[in-house]
């Protein structure tokens, strides 16, 4: 009860600067709540070019769809290698995800945050796993960590192996998706402002009870969306792990090494495989999405309680 | 002809730049590039789709054969075979085709798009590859079924990995491999970065990282490997719009300077 105190006054400090409360009225929260508010008409062309762009992203996977083994979707799907590809899949995803927000919060508040010589070096060296092809990831991370690099000899040496084991799934996963995590909340902190962490300061707040109570809450909605795209990116993970993992059942063959693997003797099964990780990723998605609408929606309703 | 090139290139440049449009304006430019060359003189472009074990070899013969043939062109394009099968089935173009294996070729028979039947026209076996300091102490094929090496082979569904299993099979040895991967380059990459500490490729594959980098691994060949021998296939593909080319390249293939440049590197006899 005694952390509520503060946090009200912030807000309505914050409502008092022109500056934060306009940032408080286009993150849009009352528009979510019970959506009274009628949306804008848009221009017909911007609708138009919308439609051919969601077409071209959904045809290809339609058509892919049709192309199918159906025949054997269930037997494929329940198979011993599919199963264990699939629970590879989602375990190395979510602790992967879970690793991304640990790190990629800190991240993103660094970059977000804090001014230094060379910060948009740093920031375009952190998003160089979204510009490098993923095998060449795999081969970054080979040479870092494998049992000959710089940092995998010194674990070898701990009696640490990382060579084709689980966790090199997890690390190579780490790698890619966690530039995914940080630009969407890099993008939110920085859209936000300052206004309400001065505020906080302003009252007493120190720098972590400021972060916890205000900083953190107030892009929740950012997070849970970067988290979202660190965990479908990596479902997908297919080059780094390939390359720095390897693929052996249960261990480092994730669901698309087994499409991959299962595409060299038959395409069209490899076609119905991959529509499990599609699956997959629909009921993610919708799981989070519903989760994070009630979310904000909670919050938004105490926000304007407390302005 | 010259300036032909030159103006296609540009349209080209200016299909990129209008974007969206770039997918049917140089789909049909490059239409334009081989009938308008056809017409000048007599040039022609042959395409050629070669397993990846191939490229080297291919790259010398494909030189040798447009020496030889004034005014051919001839276009490679190297990726695995069942990727390569599976482009020709969506109807790619190309005049030949070279598998590294025969459940492959037989794809795209079965598919009835080969013209005539397939010519075997080289062979591979497996070797043992290692880092270059041999850090499990392997001399032969028996070593690599031994507790605690670390050995990364082929996937059982890819023509390598099938063929460690055949000699698995025949010479009672099991190996439990720390990785199965989908290609040949995959435990190449693994055995050389030393994260592996063996691994099963064939001889072409291990001879071609030696060559680019003679410190790279250890190939130790071993007399098990003639329980599989793996036999590549070539067949010109059915429609093809250069038919008489298309038999005379595979005609340069099994032809004997086409055999010298397959056997120095490393592939056997038909």
């Amino acid at each position: 009860m005694r952390a509520s105190v503060p946090r009200e006054s912030v807000l309505t400090e914050a409502a008092a600067t022109p500056a934060a409360a306009s940032v408080g009225r286009a993150s849009g929260r009352r528009r979510v709540r019970g959506g009274r508010v009628v949306s804008p008409r848009l221009p017909w062309w911007l609708v138009a070019v919308a439609v051919v762009g969601i077409a071209f992203v959904v045809a290809p996977v339609v058509v892919m769809a049709t192309r199918g083994d159906w025949g054997q979707f269930w037997s494929l799907v329940t198979s011993d290698a599919s199963l264990d590809a699939l629970r590879l899949s989602l375990f190395t995803s979510v602790v992967s995800t879970a690793i991304c927000v640990v790190v990629g919060v800190p991240v993103a508040m660094v970059l977000a945050r804090t001014r230094f010589p060379g910060l948009s070096v740093v920031r375009a060296l952190v998003l160089l796993p979204l510009v490098l092809p993923p095998v060449v990831c795999g081969l970054a991370l080979l040479y870092a960590f494998g049992r000959r690099g710089p940092f995998g000899h010194a674990l070898e040496n701990a009696g640490i192996s990382i060579a084709f084991t689980t966790t090199a799934v997890v690390i190579s996963h780490v790698f890619v998706a966690l530039p995914f995590l940080v630009l969407t909340l890099e993008g939110a902190l920085k859209v936000r402002g300052t206004g309400p962490e001065l505020a906080a300061a302003s009252l007493g707040a120190g720098p972590s009870r400021t972060f916890w109570l205000v900083t953190l809450p107030s892009v929740a909605p950012a997070l849970a969306g970067g988290a979202l795209l660190a965990f479908a990116r990596s479902l997908g993970e297919f080059g780094a792990t390939l390359t720095f993992a390897g693929s052996l059942q249960g261990v480092t063959r994730t669901l698309p090494l087994e499409i991959y693997l299962q595409r060299e003797t038959d395409p069209d099964a490899a076609v119905a495989l991959s529509m499990l990780l599609v699956i997959v990723a629909v009921i993610v998605v919708a799981l989070v999405h519903s989760a994070g609408g009630t979310r904000s929606f909670r919050r938004g309703l105490t926000d304007s309680v407390a302005a | 002809m010259r300036q032909l090139r030159s103006a296609l290139g540009a349209v080209g440049a200016m299909c990129t730049i209008v974007g969206a449009l770039a997918l049917a304006g140089c789909s049909s430019d490059d239409g334009g590039t081989s009938t308008g060359s056809s017409t000048s003189g007599g040039d022609k472009t042959l395409v050629v789709f070669a397993a990846a074990s191939l490229t080297d070899t291919f790259t010398t013969i494909a030189h040798q054969f447009e020496a030889d043939h004034a005014g051919v062109t001839v276009k490679l394009s190297f990726a695995g075979s069942s990727d390569l099968v599976a482009q020709l089935q969506e109807g790619a173009p190309a005049d030949v085709f070279a598998s590294a294996d025969e459940p492959n070729m037989k794809k795209l028979t079965d598919a009835g798009l080969a013209a005539g039947d397939p010519v075997p026209f080289a062979t591979n076996v497996l070797t043992i590859v290692t880092p270059p300091d041999n850090p499990a102490g392997i001399t032969s094929f028996q070593d690599l079924g031994k507790s605690g090496v670390k050995v990364d082979v082929c996937a059982p569904q890819v023509p390598c990995g099938n063929a460690a299993k055949e000699v698995e099979a025949a010479t009672g040895v099991t190996i439990k491999p720390v990785s199965e991967e989908s290609k040949v380059t995959d435990v190449l990459a693994k055995v050389t970065s030393g994260e592996a500490d063996a691994g099963l490729v064939y001889v072409t594959d291990a001879k071609g990282a030696l060559a680019k980098d003679a410190g790279s691994l250890k190939q130790i060949d071993f007399p098990e490997s003639a329980k599989a021998v793996n036999t590549y296939p070539i067949v010109a593909v059915k429609d093809s719009k250069n038919a008489d080319l298309a038999s005379e390249f595979v005609a340069a293939v099994t032809g004997e300077a086409g055999q010298k440049v397959l056997q120095d590197a490393g592939f056997g006899a038909p």
